[in-house]
């Protein structure tokens, strides 16, 4: 099942590159259908899916791959990798719906973004280090291509950038598993096998140094503060899918290694790294709030309100490793904030970067000055717009309320300094009301005029993402019951 | 002891088949040199086949422990072998119907020949065998092949070569002196109680000859120059085939050597290091992609000696580099296919817009240019993963980290040279040639190598359950 869901859009994708009599529309068309079966593929992996305990994988499946150096296929989900699949799915069906219209390179596009949602399905599911690495990597051969290939202004540039620094990223990761699997005994880069042996347990030097090399690794890709200035040139000169994809996907990929990979295996040393982490995480919630609150141009304000929101994840995860005692349950309600917001943050995120795609489309700029009372003349585009921006200040009734609320709820109990990071909610609200207002509000002038609403199509790819976040901020019981135990589990095992 | 053949089965088929091809070429009018080039595909055929076959056994030596036939030994000689058979499809464009096609041939089968002896050799007189064997003809190739510009080539690659053949022959006395025999297992034995200092001398100066032979630092110069000046096919038979023998035989010498002696194991970390930072650096600013490529080829040498530093203290350190060596020949072929598909763009920048109108030929030059950064699953991936975890495990993690930081280094380079393979094809580039002609020849290679190095790394499993063997030292 796993291996269907990962492979079939890798097949689809190999068959698209390699047959050029398909037609840009048949692609295009086959790019959704296929995008429409993983998500259905996915909503059945959700219907079946039961907790599987700690440190257990449902739909597990494991076959030898290196044995010499005891690494293997090997797959499974949980409640911290089920939400991200979902919410994977859920954002290329969208990405593909919105780029129906598109004419440049129909074929390779399609190939392209398939193969990137097989390699994101990898990460996601991976129980292997060197699995997990694979994908990881090839997901940044895929974004550079779609920014290279795809992208405005100067986006090879933009681009070069990206592959270099986030390259720096895996390779930082790559020394920290090779230095995890010399470390561990019997020698394994088997995850679940890491997480019960715990390696480098009481190392007091190689342990930490190991826990760098990740850090690193996994905060440039998250990316937060400092780590973070390959961002927002890269999301400014990305193609409107290619964004959403980055930040709704790609991004997590770091933050899901914390609790996948760093949390689990290295529990002393996450502890011992705590609180670097939490103020890596305040300073990532109000720098990234206070940049974007300065930019004019539309995108790289998204850009930088992801590295706000990224950084609520961080500080809620690093606040788990600080205190060990009898907080279990105020350390689960971090993590399971965190999760949450790893799923919020991209539902939103993708469908602001999509809306900011519409503008360019329409109006050939980001900027948000050349514009004017825009609610006017295209009214949908205004309440899309508007909902998304609500959504993602954390407005009670849609999804970011619920994950910024678990965050700020388990961190402050487990430690009242990490309260210096709420401001970072009340800057974004700023941001995002003045960005409404200078945008939508007052007269109609400047670009504005003959700006045509949302088609039908772009409604169709914006809007279930909303409903998404909207249902998720008023039944968030549909994702907690499959998130709760899993962070019970994950705080159990860092407070080993 | 007595003479053992059978041993040698795979050397003898392929010297044998050169010896043809030289005879038979002379008398085959020049339309119907293809005729040679199957028998050199055939021969170089039947011996990887009887080498995988001899692979199967059991490890045995043979002539009085001079020679041994290991999981070392059989691996480089098909790795050999079957690089060498990509190098004649990279040939089928450049030299087919050129006046020196069969020479050209045996030249190559000569030089594969004294590879394989590199590799399998357990004796100080047999390594000078093996290296000269595996030197003179290069001299002839590099010369052969590369008009005006190759002269200075084969000028400058027969003066370093005859140079490090004498500081190698001048290592083999020293160390000869020192214990009385030239095997490698008298040379364990005696070498611990002789003089630090000469021995040091010996086994430097043996470790430059191969070095040379190899590509690495700091007898590397001339590795540019001949990838740049020589033609395509000598280009790439040189920067790969050699390196093959060449780094097996300073694994068996190193091992040798360092028994309960950590020294030499710090030399070949460190000679790693200087290889990846030179030839990493170098290659920046190049415009050439050949001499890029030059460049890319001495820092890979560095990669391959990674796992040296390891040898004897981790269980993965010989099969890392067997693997290495494994994936690094045909990824490095597919690239220097690629410049032989496109004799005329010599310039990186001539590069743009490839990928419009020869998808397939774009797609394997980014296949080789990623497998030679070490992106997985490309097998090259594996290797460096399994490298560093070698050196690593045997306590030098810096190495690691060394590697992991070159291969971000490379990356840039490389993304000089496939970024603008996918841009937009600008106003006023020369163009394509459309595919057919000769030029099909190195473009099926180029395919062929880069799905080798693809498949190879994700069936790498298997590829090292072949792999994993011990070295066969003592006589």
């Amino acid at each position: 099942m796993l291996s269907l869901i990962v492979f079939l859009p890798l097949v689809i994708a190999a068959v698209m590159a390699a047959v050029p009599s398909i037609g840009p529309a048949a692609a295009r068309w086959t790019w959704v259908a296929v995008s429409a079966a993983e998500l259905v593929l996915v909503g059945a992996l959700w219907a079946g899916y039961e907790d599987p305990g700690p440190n257990g994988l449902a739909f597990e499946e494991q076959v030898p791959w290196i044995p010499g150096v005891n690494s293997s296929y090997h797959v499974g989900v949980d409640g911290l990798s089920l939400p991200l699949l979902a919410m994977t799915a859920v954002v290329f069906l969208a990405c593909a719906v919105y780029a129906l219209k598109d004419s440049a390179r129909s074929r390779a596009q399609s190939a392209l973004f398939l193969f990137l949602q097989g390699v994101s399905f990898g990460v996601f599911v991976s129980a292997d280090l060197i699995l997990f690495f694979v994908f990881f990597d090839l997901s940044i051969v895929g974004m550079y291509f779609v920014i290279a290939g795809w992208g405005h202004g100067n986006a090879a540039r933009s681009a070069l950038k990206f592959f270099l620094y986030t390259f720096l990223g895996s390779l930082a990761l790559l020394l920290g598993f090779i230095g995890l699997y010399v470390g561990s005994d019997p020698h394994s880069f088997d995850i679940p096998e890491l997480v019960g042996a715990a390696p480098l347990e009481n190392n007091p030097v190689a342990g930490p140094l190991v826990m760098a090399a990740i850090l690193v690794g996994l905060a440039v890709k998250t990316p937060t503060v400092p780590f973070h200035t390959w961002l927002p040139p890269a999301h400014t000169d990305a193609p409107a899918i290619g964004s959403a994809v980055l930040a709704a996907v790609l991004l997590k990929m770091g933050t899901y290694g914390f609790v996948r990979i760093a949390m689990p295996i290295l529990p002393d040393a996450w502890r011992a790294w705590a609180w670097p982490i939490v103020v890596i995480g305040i300073v990532s919630v109000l720098y990234g709030a206070l940049v974007a609150l300065a930019q004019t141009n539309l995108k790289r304000m998204i850009a930088y309100t992801s590295v706000n929101h990224m950084g609520y994840i961080v500080l809620a995860l690093g606040a788990v490793g600080l205190v060990v005692d009898d907080t279990a349950a105020a350390r689960s309600v971090a993590v399971t904030g965190a999760v949450v917001q790893m799923v919020s943050h991209g539902l939103i995120t993708a469908a602001l970067f999509l809306l900011a795609g519409v503008m360019r489309a329409r109006a050939g700029t980001y900027d948000m000055d050349s514009f004017g009372g825009l609610a006017g003349p295209a009214p949908r585009y205004a309440t899309l717009f508007a909902i998304a921006a609500f959504a993602s200040l954390g407005l009670p009734g849609l999804s970011g309320f619920i994950a910024e609320f678990q965050i700020f709820a388990g961190s402050i109990a487990l430690a009242p300094i990490t309260a210096i990071a709420l401001p970072g909610i009340l800057i974004t609200a700023a941001l995002f009301l003045r960005a409404l207002q200078r945008v939508f509000t007052g007269s109609t002038q400047g670009q504005s005029h003959g700006f045509a609403d949302v088609s039908g199509r772009q409604l169709w790819s914006v809007g279930p993402l909303l409903a998404l976040s909207l249902l998720i901020g008023v039944l968030p019981q549909v994702l907690l019951a499959v998130i709760e135990p899993a962070s019970a589990a994950l705080v159990g095992l860092v407070g080993r | 002891m007595q003479m053992q053949p059978a041993l040698l089965l795979p050397e003898i088929i392929i010297f044998a088949g050169g010896l043809a091809v030289l005879l038979g070429g002379s008398f085959l009018p020049r339309h119907r040199q293809w005729i040679a080039r199957a028998v050199a595909a055939a021969a170089l055929l039947g011996a990887a086949a009887t080498a995988a076959v001899a692979m199967a056994g059991t490890a045995q030596t043979g002539f009085s422990g001079t020679f041994t036939v290991d999981t070392a030994t059989g691996a480089a000689r098909v790795i050999a072998a079957v690089t060498t058979l990509l190098v004649l499809g990279v040939a089928g464009g450049e030299i087919a119907g050129s006046p020196r096609e069969s020479d050209t041939y045996a030249l190559l089968l000569f030089a594969t020949t004294g590879t394989m002896v590199l590799a399998g050799t357990t004796d100080l007189l047999v390594l000078i065998v093996g290296f000269l064997l595996a030197s003179i003809p290069l001299y002839g190739i590099v010369g052969l092949t590369g008009g005006a510009s190759g002269a200075e080539a084969a000028m400058k690659t027969y003066l370093m070569g005859a140079l490090s053949g004498i500081v190698l022959m001048l290592g083999a006395t020293v160390l000869y002196a020192l214990a009385g025999g030239t095997g490698y297992a008298r040379l364990a034995d005696e070498l611990p109680a002789a003089p630090a200092a000469a021995v040091g001398v010996g086994v430097l100066c043996v470790l430059t000859g191969l070095l040379f032979k190899a590509g690495g630092v700091p007898v590397h110069f001339w590795v540019p120059d001949a990838a740049q000046g020589s033609g395509v096919t000598a280009a790439t038979f040189l920067t790969t085939v050699p390196k093959i023998g060449a780094l097996v035989a300073v694994y068996r010498l190193v091992a040798t050597v360092s028994t309960g002696n950590d020294s030499w194991l710090i030399v070949a970390a460190v000679l790693a290091t200087a290889s990846m930072f030179l030839g990493n650096l170098a290659a920046y600013w190049q415009r050439d992609p050949r001499r890029l490529l030059g460049w890319s080829t001495v820092a890979q040498v560095g990669f391959l000696l990674v796992p040296i530093a390891a040898a004897g203290r981790s269980d993965l350190a010989l099969p890392s580099l067997l693997f290495y060596l494994a994936a690094y020949a045909p990824t490095n072929v597919a690239a220097f296919a690629v410049t032989a598909a496109l004799p005329k763009h010599r310039e990186l920048a001539a590069y743009r817009g490839l990928a419009r109108t020869r998808p397939g030929l774009a797609l394997a030059l980014l296949a080789a240019l990623l497998g030679l950064v070490g992106t997985p699953p490309l097998a090259v991936f594996v290797g460096k993963l399994t490298t560093a975890t070698a050196a690593w495990d045997s306590g030098y993690g810096w190495l690691a980290l060394v590697v992991m930081l070159n291969s971000l280094l490379s990356l840039f380079y490389y993304l000089r040279w496939f970024g603008p393979v996918f841009a937009r094809p600008a106003e006023d580039t020369q163009g394509f040639p459309r595919p057919g002609g000769a030029a099909d020849w190195p473009t099926a290679t180029a395919v062929t190598a880069a799905t080798a190095g693809l498949g190879l790394g994700i069936l790498a499993g298997i590829v090292w359950a072949a792999l994993e063997g011990p070295l066969l030292l003592q006589g």
